[in-house]
């Protein structure tokens, strides 16, 4: 199993009040699944998905990354698994302004000391496979919102890792251009990546293999769309 | 991150926002202006004065009964009554000093010098004795100098400056002429070699003529100084106040009723004063920085604000908590050794217009430009360190969500 988390809790405090995003999760995901995550505004998907993708740490429970007990490590120990093993993809598509694509794609290599010559091998290569080969110097306030999306795409890309977390990847997109990242989507996991994407919208989560539905911090049904 | 990638994010992010960069930047550049400038010009100073010391001669002495260097004409009435120094001390100087090499009675006069309806005004007069050339080493060039024998008999001859003989002989006839002095005729037999301008002064507006003639005509009761040269000053000094204070009659107990002067002692005096120069600037320059740290301190609280959601993406991608402290930190550096650099050019511009404009003397120590390039670095590492770790310290999840 890729992803193994027992009895996730993650609640935030505001004044008095407790908000208890995340009650009790458990959750496991094998290697080049495809699982969407559905459920209504404010249920705590996407505090789920920080925790999973290691933005962040539960209150308690267990969580197993590729065999690794992630849960109780260091800040700059998660910065570098995420680092090596996710890519984030974002509603808000979360570009550094000011910097052209090519830039924001080879990001994560900065991060991880590579050099300038294979840095932009690597993202061009990324962006490429996006479809965004005659885009790499345009800023992003430069592209259209679906070119932006391939761009976050192709950054996530750019490490080449195991699992890519999709926060509403289509929630900025019209149905047109929504449907070419998902098929972009489809496409990766094809080629061997484990993808999880949160998603209001049924015939969106529907492409994955598997839908997780969630309320108030619970999950509270897993539907198998298609067998593997 | 490395180095030099924090330094091209920095000037992309400085170059996205340049008034915002300059008037961050404005405190650093002011301070660092000051201090190159008058650095700059003092060092100017210093070395036009090194080499004022240094064509006087290093081994000279003066003695005279008023204190070579007066800042204050509080005890004037107290040098005013002490006994003249005479001639007869300088000769008993050279018999019984052996560390003195050469000494010379000097009486200074400004006297206006005349000839053929031509005149020089306040033109430097001297009457020295013909060892004076030794001890000063300023030679004639052209014909000689008077002998002691001339002295002895009160002889009316000169040797005269550069600037007498160009003014008088502009065809470069000086020798055998006769000059008027104070109403009496001198005969020119020498010109001395040249040493140009110091301080706005024209140092070869000089006459000098023998002390003796110099007492004929203008009395003995003028004042008299002692000039000596030796290898080892210190020891010439003891010699000499021995000889004079048993000669002056001075009581045991009492300080000496003369002073000495040396080019050592000026120095110190001119040392001291461009030293309170000195931490005028240095006053002002440091409040100028702090106020420019202070504000690039609060440039950088701001941007770190603004790039919150940046910051968050940039953690999730991979950022460590010291990558963000240190792309904030070399941002900042960045922005305070620009500053500073501006400064420096600035700096050195502002002080080349001054001198031109004033005459002073100018010139840029190194010493000066790699402090300045050291203090704006260290400005930057001391005032982006706050904003660099509030950065650092952000929690990803809430940078993400910042609108
Ligand atoms: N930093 C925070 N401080 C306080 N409350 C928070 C914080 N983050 C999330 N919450 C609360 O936790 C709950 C779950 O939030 P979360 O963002 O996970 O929901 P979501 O399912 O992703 O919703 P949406 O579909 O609208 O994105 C919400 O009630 C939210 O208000
Ligand atoms: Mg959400």
């Amino acid at each position: 199993m890729l992803i193994i988390a027992k009895h996730l809790k993650k609640s935030y405090r505001m004044g008095k009040v407790k908000i208890e995003a995340v009650r009790d999760v458990s959750i496991e995901i094998h290697k080049n699944a495809f699982v969407s995550i559905m459920g209504p505004s404010g249920s705590g998907k996407s505090t789920l998905m920080h925790i999973i993708g290691c933005l962040d740490k539960p209150d308690s429970g267990e969580y197993f990354l590729n065999e690794k007990d992630v849960s109780k490590i260091h800040d700059d120990e998660l910065a570098e698994i995420r680092n090596k093993f996710i890519g984030f993809v974002f509603q808000t598509f979360n570009l550094i302004p000011r910097m052209n694509a090519l830039s924001n794609v080879e990001m994560p290599l900065v991060y991880r000391g590579e050099k300038t010559k294979y840095r932009k091998e690597k993202a061009i290569s990324a962006l490429e496979k996006v479809g965004l080969g005659h885009r790499i110097y345009h800023n992003p306030n430069e592209l259209s919102g679906g070119e932006r999306q391939r761009v976050a795409i192709a950054r996530a890309l750019v490490t080449d890792p195991a699992i890519i977390i999709a926060d509403e990847p289509t929630g900025n997109l019209d149905s047109k251009t929504g449907a070419e990242i998902l098929s972009l989507f489809d496409k990766l996991h094809k080629n061997g990546k484990t993808i999880i994407m949160i998603t209001h919208q049924r015939e969106v989560a529907e492409i994955a293999s598997k839908i997780i539905h969630i309320k108030d911090g619970n999950i509270t049904d897993r539907e198998i769309i298609k067998e593997m | 991150m490395d180095f030099l990638e924090g330094i091209k994010s920095a000037i992309f992010y400085l170059r996205s926002n340049k008034l915002r960069s300059f008037l961050t930047t404005l405190g650093i550049i002011i301070g660092v202006m000051t201090v190159i400038t008058v650095v700059s010009l003092i060092e100017g100073l210093n070395l036009k004065v090194k080499n004022m010391f240094s064509t006087l001669g290093t081994n000279v002495i003066y003695v005279s009964k008023f204190p070579f260097i007066q800042t204050s004409s509080k005890n004037y009435r107290k040098y005013i009554k002490r006994k003249p120094l005479t001639v007869e001390d300088a000769i008993a100087i050279s018999k019984h000093c052996p560390d003195v090499s050469f000494v010379s009675p000097v009486i200074n006069s400004s006297s206006d010098v005349k000839y053929k309806g031509k005149r020089i005004e306040l033109v430097h007069v001297s009457g020295v004795n013909q060892n004076y050339q030794d001890i000063i080493g300023q030679y004639v060039d052209e014909g000689r100098n008077y002998t002691e024998g001339e002295v002895d008999r009160r002889r009316f001859v000169c040797v005269i400056g550069k600037t007498i003989a160009k003014t008088f002989f502009p065809a470069g006839n000086a020798l055998g002429r006769r000059i008027d002095i104070r109403g009496y005729k001198f005969k020119v037999i020498g010109v001395l070699e040249g040493r140009g301008n110091l301080l706005g002064n024209d140092m070869d507006n000089i006459v000098n003529i023998p002390y003796t003639t110099m007492q004929k005509i203008i009395g003995r009761r003028r004042h008299l100084m002692i000039v000596v040269s030796a290898e080892d000053k210190e020891l010439a000094m003891d010699e000499m106040r021995g000889v004079l204070r048993v000669r002056r009659k001075t009581p045991e107990k009492a300080e000496d009723d003369f002073s000495f002067g040396t080019q050592d002692m000026l120095l110190n005096f001119y040392k001291k004063f461009t030293g309170a120069a000195f931490l005028v600037m240095i006053g002002i320059a440091s409040l100028a920085l702090l106020t420019g740290g202070v504000g690039i301190m609060n440039i950088m609280y701001v941007t770190v604000t603004e790039r919150t959601r940046e910051i968050g993406i940039r953690m999730a991608i991979g950022a460590k908590k010291r990558d963000i402290l240190w792309q904030f930190l070399i941002e900042t550096i960045t922005i305070s050794v620009i500053g500073g650099f501006v400064g420096i050019l600035a700096g050195i511009g502002l002080g080349k217009m001054i001198s031109i404009v004033s005459h002073l003397p100018f010139a840029v120590a190194l010493w000066s430009v790699l402090t300045a390039f050291i203090v704006s670095a260290g400005l930057g590492i001391v005032f982006g360190i706050l904003p660099a770790r509030k950065a650092a310290n952000l929690n990803p999840v809430e940078a993400l969500r910042y609108e």
